[in-house]
């Protein structure tokens, strides 16, 4: 129901978001690899001052098993306050979850209770077939025209994937967004600078050579996706390709500045067939195209073979596999989540052309399986992946797993889920909370998270 | 005196308009702050006015052209049915924008947006029942040669109000208040626009 004053959550700026009250909730997406038991969005308790801190505290089960739940979003943002298309009387209420395995999507009611969360309605992936013709829902985001979600292929699991759009009261199926997609094919991740009315997207693969792991042929034969896609907004046409080289594959999280007057975000590629580096480019504007720049390499790291999984045996090191990264509110740091090698590196990035690294934490780890000091055996494996930052910029969350099928080719005995916490210096540094450690339950994997009343990728402002 | 309320009521829903943040001082300033310009703030004042004149001229157009045929009191029906249908249509679906218009727009885009917004809202179909009123007052019908100046005096009057509001909003959040005041301050100006066409729709259906 439409409310008469605009939802609390929502700011018109990042600057004013970057002032938000403290979360006290987070919610995770959890999902069991073997595709036994349903999966479930997990609410961990955030709050240092409560009884329960760093314990998971309620949970919502899926109704189906297999959905491989992903990167999920509000109904509703920020971007509701934008003076195009205003639409400010809508709540943060529902959490919409999409499974990439199984193309479901559910929206999730986080009223009355936060920490039980209930599901309200669950969209079939023959309803999104049928209106939309995707399937693979990867991820979420509320924006001017309703919801955003994106998906890895066609109906049949084929190439073209794209996006399509959720009406934000209704939450019908409204169709494809894309009016003339141009050359595009491969989808990963997208987002916008909605002051220069421009999308964003990247390219991953078709499910043929994902959901069963890796390939590596389609790896070696650098036909993973390797391209930026930018497109107009409102008339919703491709209006540019960067390919990124035969070289560079996996262009996958796409982080924007925040502020919308900018024209340059970040996007990391997770291998380089060259040398397994990870690298993180910049796009910004050159005269009236876009550009972009490898602003930072990150090498592979010598390892004896025999610590090594098959794949990377031959290499004789350990690949950074950087698989997600995201930026602060207030543009200023860029958290680099390297799953391979088990860092978690800050960086400086007030000047986006020439970021300078100003933290480094490390986690697990192919071959490093470094501990933290609250969790019990010692050993951890897996490596930082989804991380989210508090919108005031103090705390930055994250968890180990990547995908069902790709992580045991790189961590073969599988991974034992946790969550951990960093806190960050004024001036930037980044070092373990030693009191928030969630020892994840056997039999789940924690993916993505999101904090209560928005995060660093939740939302997009219309306002500098 | 008895002519001076369907003026006030003009002025009225002028400021009313002018007032709501999704009809155009929040774009001037939202273009203003990413152009860093309080020149663009004002600039944008003149499509955003002039697209809800276009609007609000067609609307009164039509009805004063229907009114060269068609008896007063259908003319008042038809409109009571249009402004009920709406309000029934925003009270079921609620205020729906599919954006057409981005932040990188010029001044045309503003006014085609401009334009869009106040008809998609019903801004022209609420002034029907002051102008009606206006244009009756000297005589028993409509007769042409004085329905179109009084009508382009209604549409200017209500503009003009519109656009003062709009330019003082505009100026004052712009220069001093900033945008941290909308999260308070931004009231459900849509559902107030809907109990509103609801009313006059019923007044003109019983009167």
């Amino acid at each position: 129901m439409a409310t008469w004053r605009p939802d609390p959550s929502f700011y018109p700026s990042p600057r004013m978001a970057a002032k938000a009250p403290k979360e006290t909730l987070a919610y995770v997406a959890a999902f069991d690899p073997d595709r036994q038991r349903p999966d479930a969005i997990a609410v961990v308790d955030v709050d240092p001052a409560s009884q329960t801190y760093s314990q998971i505290v309620g949970q919502v089960e899926m109704p189906n098993v297999g959905d491989e739940l992903h990167h999920f979003g509000w109904n509703a943002c920020s971007s509701c306050l934008c003076p195009n298309a205003p639409h400010p009387h809508v709540e943060r209420r529902y959490l919409v979850v999409p499974g990439l395995r199984s193309s479901r999507l559910h929206i999730i009611d986080t009223k009355p209770d936060p920490r039980k969360p209930q599901i309200a309605r669950v969209i079939e992936p023959s309803e999104i077939a049928e209106k939309a013709n995707y399937s693979r829902l990867h991820t979420i985001h509320c924006g001017p025209e309703g919801i955003y979600v994106n998906a890895l292929a066609d109906r049949d699991g084929n190439a073209p994937g794209g996006i399509f759009l959720i009406d934000h009261d209704s939450f019908d199926v409204l169709g494809q967004w894309e009016m003339d997609r141009g050359p595009q094919k491969l989808a990963y991740d997208f987002w916008w600078h909605l002051g220069h009315d421009t999308m964003i997207t990247s390219e991953w693969g078709t499910p043929d050579t994902f959901e069963n792991g890796l390939v590596p042929e389609v790896l070696l034969g650098s036909n993973y996706g390797r391209r930026l896609h930018f497109w107009d907004l409102t008339k919703r046409k491709h209006v540019q390709e960067i390919d990124f080289g035969e070289e560079h594959q996996l262009v996958f999280e796409l982080r924007p500045a925040h502020d919308p007057t900018k024209a340059y975000g970040f996007v990391g590629c997770v291998i380089s067939l060259k040398d397994l580096s990870a690298s993180i480019w910049t796009w910004y504007r050159e005269g009236n195209k876009w550009a972009v720049k490898k602003v930072i390499e990150i090498p592979a790291e010598p390892a004896d073979p025999d610590l090594l999984p098959p794949v990377l045996q031959g290499f004789k090191a350990v690949a950074p596999l950087v698989t997600d990264i995201d930026l602060s509110m207030d543009d200023r740091f860029l958290y680099v989540s390297c799953w391979g090698t088990g860092d978690m590196i800050q960086y400086d990035v007030s000047d986006p052309l020439a970021p300078k690294e100003t933290g480094r934490v490390r986690i697990g780890g192919i071959v490093a399986r470094t501990t933290h000091p609250k969790a019990s055996n010692g050993a951890l494996n897996g490596g930082p992946q989804m991380v989210e930052i508090s919108r005031d910029g103090k705390r930055v969350y994250f968890t180990n797993s990547l995908y069902g099928a790709i992580d045991p080719q790189f961590y073969p005995e599988g991974i034992d889920g946790w969550m951990v916490k960093l806190d960050v210096g004024d001036n930037g540094g980044i070092a373990f909370d030693e009191n928030f450690f969630v020892d994840w339950p056997k039999g789940h994997r924690p993916h993505q998270v999101r904090l209560e009343g928005g995060d660093c990728s939740s939302d997009s402002y219309c306002y500098p | 005196m008895t002519s001076l309320w369907p003026w006030l009521a003009l002025v009225g829903l002028g400021a009313f308009h002018g007032v709501n943040p999704a009809m155009g001082w929040l774009f001037a300033v939202a273009l203003g702050l990413h152009r860093q310009s309080a020149r663009i703030v004002w600039l944008s004042l003149v499509p955003i006015a002039l697209g809800h004149a276009a609007s609000i001229a067609m609307v009164v157009a039509l009805v004063t052209a229907f009114g060269t045929v068609l008896d007063l009191r259908n003319l008042q029906l038809a409109t009571a049915c249009l402004i009920l249908g709406l309000a029934g249509y925003y009270g079921l679906y609620g205020h729906r924008h599919r954006v057409r218009v981005g932040m990188r727009t010029g001044m045309a885009g503003l006014t085609l947006w401009s334009f869009l917004m106040a008809t998609s809202h019903g801004a022209g179909l609420m002034l029907v029942p002051a102008v009606l009123s206006l244009c009756l007052t000297n005589q028993a019908g409509f007769a042409m040669s004085s329905s179109l100046p009084i009508s382009l005096a209604a549409v200017a009057v209500h503009t003009g109000a519109m656009l003062a509001v709009i330019a003082a909003i505009a100026l004052v959040v712009f220069g001093w208040l900033g945008l941290a005041a909308l999260r308070p301050a931004w009231i459900n100006f849509d559902r107030l626009w809907t109990l509103a066409l609801g009313a006059t729709g019923t007044i003109l259906l019983v009167s």
